[in-house]
């Protein structure tokens, strides 16, 4: 599904691709392929999901986004599906993911993110989503984020080595 | 930043296009010049706006694995703990966040296997238990910011 040329391209251009006017060819002049064919191989990662997205990832702090919630929620298991897709329907929700809880001390399986600009409207929006969602019975907590650390992307390997070639 | 800049980050939140030209086709969108457009998203990346333009991979599609973890650490050992956990290539990114399960990071990686060592190795180097919270469902909502 993903070939050895694959790799190497998507290795080629993990770090971003080329601010020339002929990006796709410039990335085949080092791995000794045609635009076309470049062409060809991105549509198909893309399509196949091995690229989820092409575009870019801002800095969300420098847009002025620094009130970041990290809503988690204790949601029933049976409940949790139709509560996951109604939280994902307001505008104002970046994320939605069901995970797995951590026992008594961390028993959280819902988690949103809400990225804001002012905390008090997030707390407003968030006591709007729990209004709505029928969540206002149910424990949660609200992380804001103090500093970030690091935000660039995992490094992958993009090796076809032999651990790779035994899946 | 002004007010191009910002169609600009808009635009681009909604993909780049796989073409022979595709600045020429987003800069015929934007009615910029293709120079001007190339010109623009350097600036964005150097200025730091932009912490990436390119394209983003999906983890398990690459036959690997990702998930979220955080650690409780202890407020002393703050800077010494962020260093080990950011020092691994496969830390996606990590943030302080005010909770005793006090700093939160994504691991990736493409290697099957690997994202057990990884949490483990963390374990070991930073003596503390990582919360490993992997994603069983996703609700779809396509995270666009609004420049």
């Amino acid at each position: 599904m993903i070939d050895a040329i694959d790799w190497q391209l998507l290795a080629r251009v993990q770090q971003g691709l080329p601010l020339v006017s002929r990006p796709y060819a410039d990335i085949g002049k080092g791995l000794n392929l045609s635009e076309n064919e470049v062409l060809k191989r991105v549509a198909r990662l893309k399509q196949q999901g091995v690229i989820k997205r092409l575009g870019v990832v801002v800095n969300h702090r420098r847009l002025g986004y620094t009130a970041n919630a990290m809503v988690v929620f204790d949601v029933a298991a049976s409940l949790i599906e139709q509560i996951g897709e109604h939280v994902s329907q307001f505008s104002f929700v970046n994320l939605c993911y069901q995970r797995p809880a951590q026992g008594e001390q961390w028993p959280y399986n819902l988690y949103c993110m809400i990225h804001g600009k002012n905390k008090e409207k997030v707390l407003q929006q968030l006591e709007y989503l729990k209004q709505s969602c029928g969540l206002l019975q149910c424990k949660s907590e609200v992380l804001f984020s103090k500093q970030c650390f690091k935000q660039r992307g995992a490094l992958y390997q993009m090796s076809p080595d032999q651990e790779k070639e035994k899946v | 930043m002004d007010v191009i800049d910002k169609k600009i980050i808009n635009y681009l939140q909604g993909g780049f296009p796989i073409c022979e030209s595709p600045y020429q086709v987003v800069a015929n969108q934007l009615e910029l010049t293709e120079a001007e457009l190339i010109k623009r998203i350097e600036n964005l990346l150097e200025v730091g706006i932009l912490s990436r333009f390119g394209p983003l991979y999906h983890a398990e599609q690459m036959g690997g694995a990702l998930t979220l973890a955080a650690v409780k650490v202890p407020e002393q050992q703050f800077d010494h703990i962020a260093e080990i956990i950011n020092a691994f290539p496969e830390v996606a990114h990590n943030y302080e966040r005010n909770h005793e399960l006090n700093m939160w990071f994504v691991v990736a990686t493409d290697l099957p296997g690997r994202l057990t060592e990884v949490i483990d190795e963390i374990q070991q180097k930073t003596g503390l238990k990582v919360y490993n919270m992997p994603k069983i469902n996703e609700y779809f909502v396509g995270l666009k910011l609004e420049a």
